[in-house]
């Protein structure tokens, strides 16, 4: 049996286990560049070669690789060498978090005679490939030798398209995502999972799983601290219930963790984690938000006390709840001349992150500072967390973020550092924890899926005069994100309007379900959908074109925003585009290009919605940015935020390299790491350019301010000695600014299926100045594509028992190539006066008007509107054929007899 | 993904593996299937790679197909022109939800024996006719119809140790014509319907050969019906479909509902006879 990989002969004591497939046993190899995305062989992330052929090496016998020809991305190419695929992706900037990166080059590398494809071939080609960032367009690009960057200006950086620094590094395979490395003594933790979603551990028995060979530790809820916190993490730890504890003695949910058992492989930790007895008594469980609140239901977090714990009423299940009236909605409802009213309801989706989570922990210094390598957006809440619950100063504790394989929201969470951290700290031992895509789906978070009513009045003229947002909000079994998801979701929706007459009722409920956290858009994307159809509906009774009863109504700089409430809070006008974003829709739309549709058979219609954000989360953020010049002429640049694929890393070199009058290539960056700035919130709430960009601009110039006067020979004298010239500057978050997204379908659909084809997509985005903008566009392009899935295909669906049973990648239908079509992205050309440079946010905007705007495409192609996410196709032709829709084969003739 | 309880990967010795199989064995063919879901009571894997099955073997009886053959040494198989039926085939093979990536290494075998109500090689095989050949411990053979043998979801018929040897589509079946229908609930997802209609010699609307309808995907097994009579009217057909499965009989999973698919059902299948009938 002999191994040879990327042209390396192996020893031939080298042997994979008999049961190893061949991505593990590459990794073992040291050929990181070899990804997990799903361990099933959906993805595509672990694409390698075997004589020439690609395939999924997770699928692959890692035996039946003897005496084949292995290539990886690491052998297709370096970044010195680049193969032609690769080059082709640094040029187009075929990637975002890089994670998926290896996957597609390697899928291109192996396509055979290289002969161009388009359409449905290259869709075909892809359709095992998964992209969560870029929305594919980026990657088409690629594909077609399509050259997107832009060459670099010393002290004009901003503005340009610019690669991404770690480019070359990921292209081919070397850049180092956050379980790429692998320390010396490494041991590996696996989980006892909850089997079920309500019960108590009368006893836990760990004997025989200790017995296992391998096995060094086993911590149960006897064994770690009972601090109460959440995993869900903000700047101030007091946003978000203290409900949940590292390990409990009541689970809560399906899966929910139990035990964790650490060995020196991951099979003897798998083998002790059967190997434990647990004594369960098993307690009635509520998983429905509405009976949840009902009399009499089975209580998540009965036991807790609701001061202490921040929970509104445990008794109810209640976690949290808002009840405002500004103005007197009565009285505007009652001089409205139309009134609008819907209910609906937005399911629970993933993430999907291709980066799953995972966490490496270990001692040094003596002993004295724990580190934790991570894959989060938030490593100093992390950090601050972690101290708290392990009962050591912050200051002992490190936590980093290496490269970090995607997030949208999902790692702004606690959930796998903690244990790492006590097995480390017990075992003086590195140890780690990697999820599965299985525990990605049944123990990590989603969003939070919400029942929405909404109600909207208006004069015969098109003003409107009362609006009303009822919704219920399901968290799951622990309250992470829940209140403030909820607050969130009952605030822009609304704001973006001008009426003073509005009223809201909210409320956030525990079941005994997976916990719903942050995701994309944090609640929006829920009360948009809403507001957006009724809007819709609204204008529809008037008769007034939705665009021109938009720009009727919307708020305008000098007005207040009134949702929650009218009192003026740190929210301004810095900048505003909306005007512009609604008349590039209309223009683009009232554009004769897009597809035609397949035939006469399909139904056409065209639908808008917008979407307002504000630049940052209420309540402050904090960034540190520290900049020096070092003596070797290099400058060094260290902020606290974290690149996770929404090109932050590339930006702050482009703001610093503006600020210098420099080139990007002479700042290295050095980011998302507890140990190189004092604090930062982290990356999330659109904050990454806004706020950590505002402090990196401010510390720039006061850099370029020091060197000036210093003068060139000043700074040459402390460069003679040795000295670095050091600035740091930081910024809070507040004032913040508003940014705006239109977006603009054409859609066809077939009755007789329920299919949708998107004939136009259009987005409109208002992000101030564009600092990048291939980048920004693919954000938007990304954001498009990740709300499509959730528009139209993907749920995690719970069944009976509480059990997800959407656990992989083959039954929860995520977008491939296939179903995403290009968007054209047009920019407001507006400045903003409180952003770094003038710039705005675009991470999570271009999210939220998506899915409203399809849905009031097919209202106006079908007649009837779609008040549930997502808009499958079952489900679509099941409600157009009970609405009586010609052409559902349900109304006439034989084949729809039955029906 | 790993398989870590595996303790040994062995060469599948013929029907002496048959005869040894014992408890925590299992078949590997290409292993897309064993190594895509965590199965801890596994301890060995019997690789049958080892035993070289010739892929695909024409014969004057009609295809035989080794269980051992890739989807993509199917898909490039060079049918030979008195065998029409054939023509569906690669339609069939980009049924799968993986990739050509995964061509290279699922098996038409595979495909079969874990028994999903979307597995297009059931659909294909069951479409023209194809019965299976199985070793069986002991020694012997039995042969089963494809439909025989999927049973439900994920179920099939074969006893512990038994093993899918081939599938032998008959000579009959391919030398009529073929047509097929797929839908999914995303662009090239996971099929929510797969029908297969063939029209047996000699080709024709009335009068000619059986007209048979295989229905895949929407229901957990595969249902077939057949026309002796040749090509049925629309409304016969619906009828048959009506009359062979409830409401309730239709699949229920995440890939669709039940009352869609079967909507989907007598759509595709009109779609189907109107094509064979032109």
């Amino acid at each position: 049996m002999s191994f040879r990989i990327d042209g390396d002969d192996l020893p031939a004591t080298v042997r994979p286990r008999p049961g190893q497939c061949l991505r593990t046993f590459l990794r073992d190899q040291g050929r990181m560049g070899v990804k997990k995305g799903c361990d099933t062989g959906d993805c595509g992330a672990c694409t390698v070669h075997v004589d020439g052929a690609p395939v999924h090496s997770c699928l692959y016998p890692a035996v039946r690789a003897a005496g084949h020809e292995v290539t990886t991305i690491m052998g297709l190419g370096a970044p010195e060498a680049p193969h032609p695929v690769q080059q082709a992706f640094l040029q187009a900037q075929g990637f975002q978090c890089g994670f998926c990166t290896a996957g597609f080059v390697m899928t291109a590398a192996g396509l055979g005679d290289g002969r161009p494809m388009g359409g449905d071939e290259l869709a075909r080609a892809f359709k095992s490939n998964l992209c969560r960032c870029t929305g594919y367009r980026a990657i088409r690009d690629a594909l077609a030798g399509v050259r997107t960057v832009e060459d670099d200006v010393p002290g004009a950086s901003v503005g340009r398209s610019l690669p991404a620094p770690a480019g070359p590094e990921i292209v081919t395979g070397r850049a180092e995502f956050t379980l790429d490395h692998a320390p010396a003594g490494l041991l590996h933790m696996a989980l006892l999972r909850s089997p079920h979603a309500h019960a108590r551990i009368r006893s836990i028995d760990t004997t025989a799983a200790l017995a296992v060979p391998g096995v060094e530790l086993v911590l149960t809820h006897e064994d770690v601290p009972g601090t109460l916190y959440s995993t869900g993490r903000h700047s101030s730890r007091l946003d978000d219930p203290d409900d949940t504890r590292i390990l409990d003695a009541v689970v809560r949910h399906r899966e929910q963790r139990v035990a964790a058992v650490v060995a020196d492989s991951v099979a003897a930790a798998e083998a002790g984690v059967r190997a434990i007895l647990v004594d369960w008594e098993v307690l009635p469980a509520v998983f429905d938000p509405e009976e949840a609140l009902a009399p009499g239901a089975p209580l998540v977090h009965g036991e807790k006390d609701a001061a202490a714990s921040r929970i509104a009423d445990p008794s109810r299940n209640l976690v949290g709840e808002v009840h405002t009236v500004c103005g007197d909605p009565d009285a505007g409802f009652a001089r409205a001349d139309a009134i609008a009213e819907g209910t609906f309801h937005v399911q629970r989706i993933q993430h999907v992150h291709l980066e799953t989570h995972g966490a490496t922990a270990w001692l040094d210094r003596g002993g004295s500072r724990l580190n934790v390598r991570t894959s989060t957006q938030v490593p100093f809440l992390v950090r601050d967390e972690l101290a708290l619950l392990l009962g050591r100063e912050p200051s002992t504790v490190r936590v980093f973020a290496a490269r970090v394989g995607g997030g949208f929201g999902g790692k702004q969470e606690l959930l796998c550092e903690d244990l790492v951290a006590l097995a480390a700290l017990r075992l003086h031992r590195p140890v780690r924890l990697e999820f599965s895509r299985a525990e990605q789906f049944t123990a990590a978070t989603t969003r939070h899926p919400m029942r929405l009513r909404v109600r909207l009045g208006a004069t015969a003229s098109g003003d409107l005069t009362a609006m009303e947002l009822e919704l219920l909000s399901n968290t799951g079994a622990y309250g992470n994100h829940g209140a403030a998801v909820m607050f969130h979701a009952c605030n822009e929706s609304l704001g973006v309007y001008r009426c003073e007459h509005v009223r809201v009722d909210g409320q956030v409920v525990y079941t005994h379900t997976v916990p719903a956290g942050a995701l994309r858009g944090y609640g929006l994307s829920q009360s948009i959908f809403a507001v957006e159809s009724v809007v819709d509906d609204l204008a529809r009774q008037l008769g007034i074109d939705p665009i021109a009863f938009r720009e009727r109504n919307v708020v305008r700089p000098g007005d207040r925003f009134v949702a929650m409430t009218d009192e003026p809070d740190d929210v301004e006008f810095g900048s505003y585009g909306l005007d512009q974003c609604l008349a590039l829709v209309r223009d683009a739309l009232a554009d004769d290009t897009g597809d035609e549709a397949p035939g006469p058979e399909w139904l056409v219609g065209e639908g808008v919605a917008l979407g307002m954000l504000d630049a940052g989360p209420p309540g402050g953020h904090h960034a540190d940015a520290r900049i020096s010049l070092e003596p070797d002429g290099g400058v060094r640049l260290a902020v606290g935020t974290a690149e996770f694929g929404n090109g932050t890393a590339t930006v702050h070199r482009q703001i610093a390299a503006t600020a210098l009058g420099v080139g990007v290539d002479a700042i290295t960056l050095v980011a998302s790491d507890t140990a190189a700035v004092a604090h930062d919130s982290g990356a999330f709430a659109s904050a990454g350019v806004f706020v950590a960009g505002r402090a990196t601009w401010l510390a720039a110039q006061a850099l370029a301010s020091r060197l000036a006067a210093l003068g060139q020979a000043g700074v040459a004298e402390l460069a003679a000695a040795g000295e670095s010239i050091v600035e740091a500057a930081s910024f809070t978050g507040s004032p913040r600014s508003v940014g705006f997204n239109v977006h603009g379908f054409r859609v066809a659909v077939l009755p007789a299926t329920g299919e949708v084809r998107i004939l136009r997509s259009v987005q409109a985005a208002d992000a101030g100045v564009v600092m990048n903008p291939a980048q920004c566009r693919a954000q938007v392009e990304g954001g498009t594509a990740q709300a499509l899935g959730a528009a139209l295909d993907e749920e995690v669906l719970i069944d009976g028992s509480g059990a997800v049973v959407t656990a992989d990648l083959r039954t929860y239908n995520w977008p491939t190539m296939a179903l995403v079509p290009p968007t054209e992205v047009r920019f407001a050309e507006t400045h903003d006066a409180l952003g770094p440079l003038g710039a705005k946010p675009m991470s999570e905007a271009p999210f939220n008007p998506v899915a409203p705007a399809l849905a009031n495409a097919i209202r106006a192609a079908t007649g009837v509107r779609p008040t549930r996410l997502p808009m499958r196709r079952d489900r679509l032709w099941e409600a157009l054929a009970d609405a009586g829709v010609p052409g559902t084969g349900v109304e006439a003739g034989p084949v729809g007899a039955g029906d | 993904m790993d398989l870590n309880t595996v303790e040994q990967l062995v060469p599948a010795s013929g029907r002496a593996s048959v005869d040894a199989f014992a408890p925590g064995d299992a078949w590997l063919a290409g292993g897309s299937g064993l190594f895509a879901a965590p199965n801890p009571s596994l301890r060995r894997l019997l690789d049958l790679h080892a035993l070289d099955w010739p892929p695909l073997t024409a014969t004057a009886d009609g295809l035989e197909i080794a269980a051992t053959c890739t989807i993509a040494q199917l898909a490039a198989y060079a049918a030979p022109t008195r065998w029409p039926a054939l023509g569906i085939v690669r339609a069939c093979c980009e049924s799968l939800r993986g990739s050509f990536k995964v061509w290279h290494v699922a098996t038409v075998g595979g495909n079969v024996c874990v028994g999903l109500p979307a597995g297009p090689m059931t659909s294909l095989t069951a479409g023209l006719a194809g019965t299976c050949r199985i070793w069986q411990p002991g020694g012997g053979d039995r042969v089963a119809a494809v439909a025989d043998v999927v049973i439900g979801d994920g179920r099939t018929s074969l006893a512990p140790g038994e093993l899918l040897r081939s599938i032998t589509l008959p000579a009959a079946a391919l030398r009529g014509r073929a047509a097929m229908r797929q839908a999914s609930l995303t662009p090239m997802g996971r099929s929510a319907a797969l029908l297969v209609a063939r029209l047996d010699e000699p080709h024709g609307a009335r009068g000619g050969g059986a007209f048979h309808l295989t229905i895949t995907a929407s229901v957990p097994r595969p249902r077939t019906l057949r026309f002796a009579g040749g090509v049925p009217s629309s409304a016969e057909l619906d009828a048959a479909i009506e009359q062979a499965l409830a409401p309730g009989d239709y699949f229920d999973d995440p890939h669709g509902t039940p009352r869609w698919r079967r909507h989907l059902t007598r759509r595709l299948a009109r779609e189907l006879r109107d094509e064979l009938a032109a």
